[in-house]
């Protein structure tokens, strides 16, 4: 999983590695963008600071002229839903007069195992796009992650890109700066779309985005204190909370599993047999009957969900733990909010069958049956 | 016959003093797997139920000669550990840790490509040679010596197909998790090349996911080079763009590649038959055999 860094926290980081940016200010009140855009001056954009993409077709950014616009504009943006987001901080900075917008990035090639720098003259629109429709525009360098991006490569990939000659050396100096803030940050994206080149002839970063592989936190502390709890729904956040792998999804078969690829299987079974599967939930290896528990609360407490199924193989998950935990949960209710199949497989099953209260939930032996059960009690509650 | 590991497979335990390394240590040894030593640094000359304590890997080759190793280091130090192991020329590493770096495994990969060991994971359950040797967390007990080859980059999905062969009465001759990380040492590409290599493998089992291009590779490398069957299995049909599903690795990108259907396709128009659910893909197995 990777942590999203905001453009103004990224703009920050290239800032102090000596990449231009516009001038800019932070605020989260209208109030605070006023006095921003008197300083500034116009034009001057308002961006949201949220963790989605396409902020700009969805409403987030816009451009003030005057003071009258920039009240609006800070007025619609703050407090606006973007994509299930709340905006509370704006970043206002000085609008650019350009003449171009580039594209750079540096990503993990992970068919190659190597990060890849990226480099296009069709900067300011989606770069997926552009890679589907016209994969040539975009021209690309392998790193080695022993060397790190040599000079000469970050001058080729800029080159072939079709950079115009006399802001070329400028770019590839952008590229190397970018990738020694990839190597030393962690990052696994790091991408400004747009690069501007202005009526100057000079370049200035626009946008900024920079992904951090949360892996690696542990050795950022500086990153890792950014990090903030941004989750789509109060649901993820609980799972967040808990430490589950968790997704939300649109159907009413709730489904708790251990590991990603078993879950995802029963996700899919779940389709298979004619139900909709509710989320994804992960409890992880070696869940101790706690974790047993939590991942029920956290089924439960979604009002989409008709009905559970919980599906363990244990490897290193023991099922007597897996017991334990489902009947902590399911004791603890008068009457069982939603019917819950079980089916346990693996290390210690036999023991946990033993100890599973079997009043409280239905038991399958095989993963279709107990998939096959739990969509049936799905349409039945819903009917 | 069998392909990675077997009876002389000599194993030091990487981390064998913590307490994933030690649980699992145990279990290695109890299922017969020839462990013949551990390492952990400033631990040296203790023991773990009789097993021989490093400091380092280059002294349990030196000392035991040990030619694989199973890495239970925490995520922070797991790239070093590989490295070392990397650096004494074993033949296998067997990474299980979860939660190493993305940029340190690109390093690691690097590295790799210099020597002659295989790598198998990170972030993997590890690989089984029923009745011979089981390197990692598998549980042995669902496991039955045979001819079907299983390659999988998930842990539990693996325990999932072969419970339903081995239910059947259909044994393995290996089965390997390469792991569900964006950068691993074994890809499905080299599993099932070692699996077409390997005479007593009658027929394979891949097991993939949503995410990477992996998939489409390995049909490619079916289509062009193998004899053997092959039956697949994709886990992720359901996945809805832009979500990571568990693994770092399981995720559909916004520009719609990595879906389950790019991959089945592949796979069919491959010649390989796609199970709808685990057990259809013990149904094509038996059907091989």
């Amino acid at each position: 999983m990777v942590m999203k860094l905001h453009e103004y926290q990224a703009k920050d980081i290239f800032a102090e590695a000596g990449i231009p940016v516009p001038e800019s200010r932070l605020a989260s009140s209208v109030e605070e963008v006023m006095e921003a855009v008197e300083e500034i001056g116009y034009p001057a954009a308002i961006k949201a600071q949220v963790h989605v993409g396409g902020r700009g077709k969805a409403g987030g950014i816009k451009i003030a002229m005057d003071e009258d616009e920039a009240r609006q504009a800070a007025e619609d943006i703050l407090g606006m839903d973007l994509k299930g987001y709340t905006v509370d901080r704006v970043l206002v900075e000085a609008g650019v007069d350009f003449e171009n917008e580039l594209y750079v990035g540096i990503t993990m090639d992970r068919s190659e195992g190597k990060p890849v720098a990226m480099v296009s003259t069709e900067g300011g629109v989606n770069i997926e796009e552009v890679a589907e429709e016209n994969p040539d525009a975009i021209a690309r360098e392998h790193i080695d992650p022993a060397f790190g991006l040599h000079p000469y490569q970050a001058r080729k990939v800029v080159f072939e890109a079709g950079i115009p000659r006399d802001v070329a050396f400028d770019v590839a100096s952008f590229l190397t700066t970018l990738y020694d803030l990839y190597d030393s940050n962690d990052a696994s994206d790091i991408e400004i779309n747009p690069v501007m080149i202005t009526s100057d002839r000079d370049i200035v970063a626009a946008d900024a985005v920079m992904n951090i592989d949360d892996d690696a936190l542990f050795r950022h502390e500086d990153l890792a204190a950014m990090e903030e709890d941004a989750y789509e729904n109060d649901l993820e956040a609980k799972a967040g909370e808990y430490g589950f792998d968790y997704v939300r999804l649109s159907g009413n078969v709730g489904i708790i599993g251990n590991g990603a690829g078993l879950v995802m299987t029963t996700l899919d079974l779940v389709d298979y047999f004619g139900g909709e599967p509710a989320n994804f939930l992960d409890i992880g290896g070696g869940a101790k009957a706690e974790r047993v528990a939590n991942a029920l609360d956290m089924v439960f407490s979604d009002e989409n969900v008709d009905s559970v199924v919980f599906n363990i193989f244990g490897g290193i998950t023991r099922g007597d733990e897996v017991a334990k935990g489902i009947n902590e949960a399911l004791e603890s209710f008068d009457k069982i909010p939603k019917p819950v199949v079980v089916r346990l497989a693996g290390t210690n099953a036999e023991e946990g069958m033993e100890i599973l209260n079997t009043d409280l939930v239905q038991v399958e032996g095989t993963l279709e049956d107990a998939v096959q059960r739990a969509v049936k009690n799905a349409q039945e509650v819903s009917q | 016959m069998s392909i990675f590991v077997d009876d002389d497979t000599r194993v030091v335990v990487q981390g064998i003093t913590g307490g994933e390394g030690k649980f699992h240590t145990r279990q290695m040894v109890e299922y017969g797997t020839n462990v013949v030593a551990g390492t952990s640094p400033g631990k040296g000359g203790q023991d773990v139920d009789g097993i021989p304590v490093y400091d380092t890997v280059e002294e349990a080759v030196d000392e035991e000669d040990a030619n694989a190793s199973v890495v239970f280091v925490p995520p922070a130090f797991a790239g070093d550990a590989i490295f070392e192991a990397l650096d004494t020329d074993l033949d296998l590493v067997v990474a299980i840790t979860e939660g190493v770096p993305t940029q340190d495994m690109a390093k690691v990969n690097k590295r790799l490509s210099e020597t002659d060991t295989r790598l198998i994971g990170p972030n993997c359950p590890g690989i089984i040679t029923p009745g011979e040797a089981k390197l990692g967390i598998l549980p042995g007990n669902i496991f039955e010596e045979g001819n079907v080859g299983l390659v999988s980059r998930s842990g539990t999905l693996t325990y999932q197909v072969v419970s339903n062969l081995t239910e059947r009465g259909i044994g393995q001759t290996t089965a390997i998790g390469i792991g569900g990380d964006p950068i691993i040492g074994t890809s499905f590409v080299d599993a099932l090349e070692a699996f077409e290599n390997d005479p007593d493998t009658h027929a394979v089992v891949m097991c993939g996911e949503i995410g990477g291009e992996d998939e489409e590779q390995a049909a490619k490398y079916i289509a062009e080079n193998m004899d053997t069957p092959v039956a697949g299995f994709i886990a992720g049909r359901t996945a809805p763009p832009g979500k990571r599903m568990g693994h770092a690795g399981a995720i559909v990108s916004g520009s719609g590649t990595g879906t389950a259907e790019s991959k089945i396709s592949a796979l069919n128009d491959a010649g390989v038959p796609v199970g709808d659910t685990p057990n259809e893909v013990a149904d094509h197995i038996e059907d091989f055999l």
